[in-house]
């Protein structure tokens, strides 16, 4: 078996989650080449092979581009299996690849079993193992799923891809979020608030309990989007990236998203009403509760 | 402008889910059923767009079950023109590739200058089925957009990426687009415009008529995972449980001294 990995690279750098795609290669004891449309600067010295597409010529993010660049480098590599992270880049790759390639697509892929990938479906409240029908399958891989791999010493062996496709957008630059008044990461405890709370009231008892254990209060992507908590409160892939002493999760159902920006807590604390919703597989202690009911109490017994 | 908008019916997240007879879905028996969150601001952005651009039209498709209607004249009644029912009673057996080309063989030759789908469904999360119709109709395809304005004759579009970074793109019409969650503030349909949805067409069209591929790949088992570890679970009165809280918190962290 043969993967082809590819890699990301944003502002001039290749980003680590490229050793997870290793780790998922390593794991399945398949041979490995990496494609990056990058720089030689940003390949690892280590003794892989590499289909290395230059980022100056054909832009960081140019997916009609991106996607005949990785053909090139299937045609030459003949790979299996074509791997990508399940991220911004590699999300937006994967199905132009595929359709490219004439080739099936499994995403947020968290196990292979027996040659057959597995899947989660709703939220990660279940999960699906798939068969697959085409002589080739793209596949993104769920962040934190498979242990990234450490490289074999050595210097990798480069060769260039090159494509002849025009770009159908303009690209025009990066937007950084502004900073942030309020750095999350800096805090010993944080309660974080989600959906459960209920309604935009609610969000006070959450900032209450925060203040009465010296800490910070966030909140889940749903509250930010509703605007019931600025955005510099967020927690998880696309907001801050959290390790506090305690977290204190109200009324969070635990998506994967949320999960990747808190699971390094060193104690995590889940209020819900819900038993089986996935954050209970990270929390320590899982109170089964109305947030509206016990945080009030637990704030008050606080003193 | 002339927009096409796909949306799917989705169970409630938050339900108890189980797994079918068949082994290879959940149970569709008792849930509640919903518009994909996602969706919502693709139609939200239709609609919002329509109200920009004078003379626009905005055709709603769903694949889905009778059942699915429902979330169609929901859809209808936020302000889309029209909506296309495609029957599929096998909807939930489809992976992406054949909802992508049902999609893609509708709209291939209505000229439409707009696409909007969700970048994923809540239930089944692949985040294919848009960009594949952009691949299947040739049309340049953005994904997870969080940013829609009119630029021109074309679109300034901005995509979310990871730690709080967007990605601004623009590109001209026609185009195809996806939709992240934020994207805008997905209106709710007043009892007026739920009224005036009653008369609005609404086609049905059989699946048959449309799928003209083989899907390339089939779920073979469905399953509940297993629980990897988990903690302590606590039960029972609020003030009870608060204080075994404070138990625990003074005697597993340092958070309390």
């Amino acid at each position: 078996m043969k993967c082809l990995l590819i890699g990301e690279y944003r502002q001039g750098e290749m980003l680590s989650s490229v050793y997870e795609l290793f780790g998922f290669a390593a794991g399945i004891g398949a041979e490995a080449a990496l494609f990056l449309v990058g720089s030689e600067a940003a390949v690892p010295a280590a003794d892989i092979g590499v289909y290395l597409a230059d980022a100056e010529r054909y832009g960081e993010y140019q997916p009609q581009v991106h996607q005949r660049l990785i053909a090139a480098a299937v045609e030459r590599y003949q790979p299996d299996l074509i791997v990508f992270s399940h991220s911004s880049y590699g999300w937006d790759m994967a199905p132009r690849v595929a359709y490219r390639l004439g080739a099936a697509q499994v995403s947020e892929v968290v196990d292979f079993v027996d040659g057959e990938p597995v899947a989660p479906v709703c939220n990660g409240k279940l999960r699906r193992r798939i068969a697959l029908k085409t002589a080739r399958t793209v596949l993104t891989l769920q962040a934190g799923a498979f242990s990234a791999a450490t490289l074999p010493a050595g210097s990798p062996n480069i060769e260039a891809v090159e494509a002849d496709e025009q770009p159908r957008i303009i690209f025009e630059g990066y937007e950084q979020a502004p900073a942030a008044d309020v750095d999350l990461s800096k805090a010993e405890v944080i309660v974080s608030a989600g959906r459960g709370i209920g309604k935009p009231d609610n969000v006070a008892m959450i900032a209450e309990l925060a203040k009465k254990l010296g800490g910070e209060y966030g909140a889940s992507r749903p509250v930010v989007d509703a605007e019931w908590v600025a955005h510099e409160r967020q927690v998880g892939t696309t907001g801050q990236t959290v390790s506090p002493k305690l977290y204190v999760a109200c009324g969070i159902s635990g998506a994967i998203q949320h999960l990747a920006g808190m699971k390094k807590s060193e104690f995590v604390v889940a209020v819900n009403t819900d038993k089986d919703a996935p954050i209970g597989e990270v929390a320590d202690v899982l109170v089964v509760a109305d947030v509206t009911q016990f945080i009030p109490v637990l704030s008050e017994k606080l003193g | 402008m002339n927009i096409l908008v796909c949306i799917k019916q989705v169970p409630d997240m938050e339900a108890k889910f189980a797994v079918a007879a068949n082994g290879v879905w959940y149970d569709p028996t008792d849930l509640a059923w919903r518009m994909n969150e996602y969706d919502e601001y693709g139609v939200e952005q239709a609609v919002q767009l329509k109200e920009q651009v004078a003379g626009s039209d905005v055709t709603v498709l769903c694949i889905g079950t009778d059942k699915a209607k429902e979330i169609m004249k929901k859809a209808l009644a936020m302000g889309c023109d029209r909506g296309v029912h495609v029957a599929d009673d096998e909807v939930f057996s489809r992976e992406p590739y054949e909802i992508a080309a049902i999609i893609a063989e509708f709209a291939r030759d209505k000229g439409f200058d707009l696409v909007i789908t969700g970048m994923q469904s809540q239930d089944r999360g692949s985040a294919q089925v848009g960009l594949l119709v952009a691949e299947m109709l040739d049309l340049p395809g953005i994904s997870t957009v969080v940013g829609c304005s009119l630029d021109g004759d074309g679109l300034a579009l901005s995509r979310e990426l990871e730690g709080g970074v967007r990605a601004k793109v623009r590109v001209n019409l026609p185009a195809l687009f996806t939709c992240q969650l934020g994207l805008n503030k997905p209106r709710y349909p007043t009892l007026p415009n739920i009224m005036k949805a009653k008369k609005k067409e609404l086609i049905t069209i059989a699946v048959a008529d449309l799928l003209k591929v083989a899907g390339r790949q089939a779920t073979t088992a469905l399953f509940v995972p297993q629980k990897k570890g988990g903690g302590l679970v606590l039960e029972g009165d609020p003030a009870e449980l608060a204080d075994k809280l404070i138990g625990i918190l003074k005697e597993k962290t340092t958070v309390l001294s």
